[in-house]
């Protein structure tokens, strides 16, 4: 039997890690990949503290990991499959084995959202992405779109000028939400051309995209944009499935918890992207994973 | 030492295509932080199947053609190769479970 289950290895997870394994409590992180999470789909980290050149995201998670293990943090690259949380001893799925632990402590994340739009499932691998780091160097001197107005979306249409031969940054509103300074960058860089009060109706293309289909969300006209990839930042939507039925999840299915980060279920936590919360970042997950490990502490010792 | 093959645009045809063992190849770059959290997943693979299935991986920066070859728009992607022939395709981040599923098809 596990002391603790840390269910993610992105920052949240890691800290959350750190924190168990030096409290000397016998902990399990597991993590269907290699750990790391979104962060590593970011360039540069540049609101990060302590880091006054900025880090990659990778060297980021690295240092975390490589951090939490030296304190004695077991990671496991294995993919849950099912949990049972209502009873005193958390049983947990894997793709391997069967788990038990006294405490859970859920750090899935989130995945980008999709459009939902006709030609995406299609096209998907075929000139659609949603990491703009991993997939920008295959559009060398070509035409993309960028769909979205918060600090993902222009981050990455910044990004994409290092490549592309023009950026469109396609907007439904007639204004961006993301942080000030991102917004400075990406007006005064030549090659982004704003789209604004605009949304895209349908992907267009059969071996590959060829172009989007838009619609002017005033006006109702609508136009054909000849592109070659098209790059989507909307949002996320939580890595929640395996506990939708069993702990309180909000109306958008991020999971609730209290200032403890305990959730509706006694002895289960949950940090990062996948809780219901104002902001997601870096910064909120490594605290929130601070807090879980302690709160489990108290739990598991409240159980003695 | 790696047991992870680095095939090029010039190797990949004696390598891959004439290869009597069915092939995986995972095709990634330094750039890609997603490809990170695959490639050592592709080690682990590398070993465990030693000697029934050649596990390979391909730089997409240094190498072009064959990327464009096989139309790979996103990285990572794996190719699962069988008698010189593709078998199936993985796009995107996938756990060695499901990995390991398509390897096991192969043979």
């Amino acid at each position: 039997m596990q002391d603790v289950i840390i269910i993610g290895g992105g920052p949240g997870g890691l800290t959350a890690g750190l924190y168990t394994a030096r409290a000397r409590l016998k902990t399990a992180l597991l993590e269907r990949l290699a750990p790391g999470g979104q962060v590593l789909t970011t360039d540069l980290v540049e609101n990060y503290p302590g880091f006054p050149e900025g880090i990659s995201g990778f060297e980021l998670v690295d240092r975390m990991k490589r951090q939490a293990e030296s304190f004695g943090l077991e990671i496991r690259g294995e993919e849950v499959v099912k949990l049972e949380l209502s009873s005193e001893a958390k049983r947990v799925f894997t793709s391997k084995e069967t788990l038990e632990a006294k405490a859970v402590i859920l750090a899935c994340g989130a995945s980008p959202s999709k459009l939902g739009i006709e030609g995406e499932e299609l096209l998907t691998g075929k000139g659609i992405s949603y990491c703009a780091t991993c997939d920008g160097p295959f559009y060398r001197d070509q035409e993309v779109a960028v769909i979205g107005g918060g600090d993902a979306a222009v981050e990455e249409a910044i990004f994409l000028t290092k490549f592309a031969s023009k950026v469109y940054l396609i907007h439904r509103r007639d204004q961006l939400r993301a942080t000030r300074l991102l917004q400075d960058r990406a007006m005064s860089q030549e090659k982004i051309e704003f789209v604004w009060n605009t949304v895209p109706t349908k992907i267009v293309g059969e071996s590959q995209v060829d172009g989007l289909d838009l619609k002017d969300v005033k006006t109702g006209v609508t136009t054909h944009l000849p592109v070659s990839g098209v790059f989507i930042f909307i949002g996320y939507r939580p890595n929640s499935d395996l506990v939708k039925d069993q702990v309180e999840l909000d109306a958008r299915g991020f999971v609730v918890t209290n200032d403890n980060m305990e959730t509706s279920i006694p002895g289960v936590f949950a940090v990062g992207d996948l809780r219901s919360k104002l902001l997601r970042q870096i910064t909120t997950a490594v605290g929130e994973g601070a807090t879980a490990a302690f709160a489990a502490e108290k739990y598991i010792e409240s159980l003695e | 030492m790696s047991d992870v093959l680095q095939v090029t645009d010039e190797n990949f045809e004696e390598e891959i295509i004439n290869s009597e063992m069915p092939a995986m190849v995972d095709f990634w770059a330094e750039w890609c932080g997603p490809c990170k959290m695959v490639s050592p997943l592709v080690e682990e693979l590398a070993q465990e199947y030693k000697g029934k299935i050649k596990v390979a991986s391909m730089d997409v920066d240094g190498n072009r053609q064959t990327p464009a070859k096989f139309g790979i728009r996103n990285i990572p992607t794996l190719i699962f190769f069988k008698g010189g022939e593709v078998a199936n395709t993985l796009i995107g981040a996938y756990p060695k479970s499901h990995i390991e599923e398509e390897l096991k098809k192969l043979l």
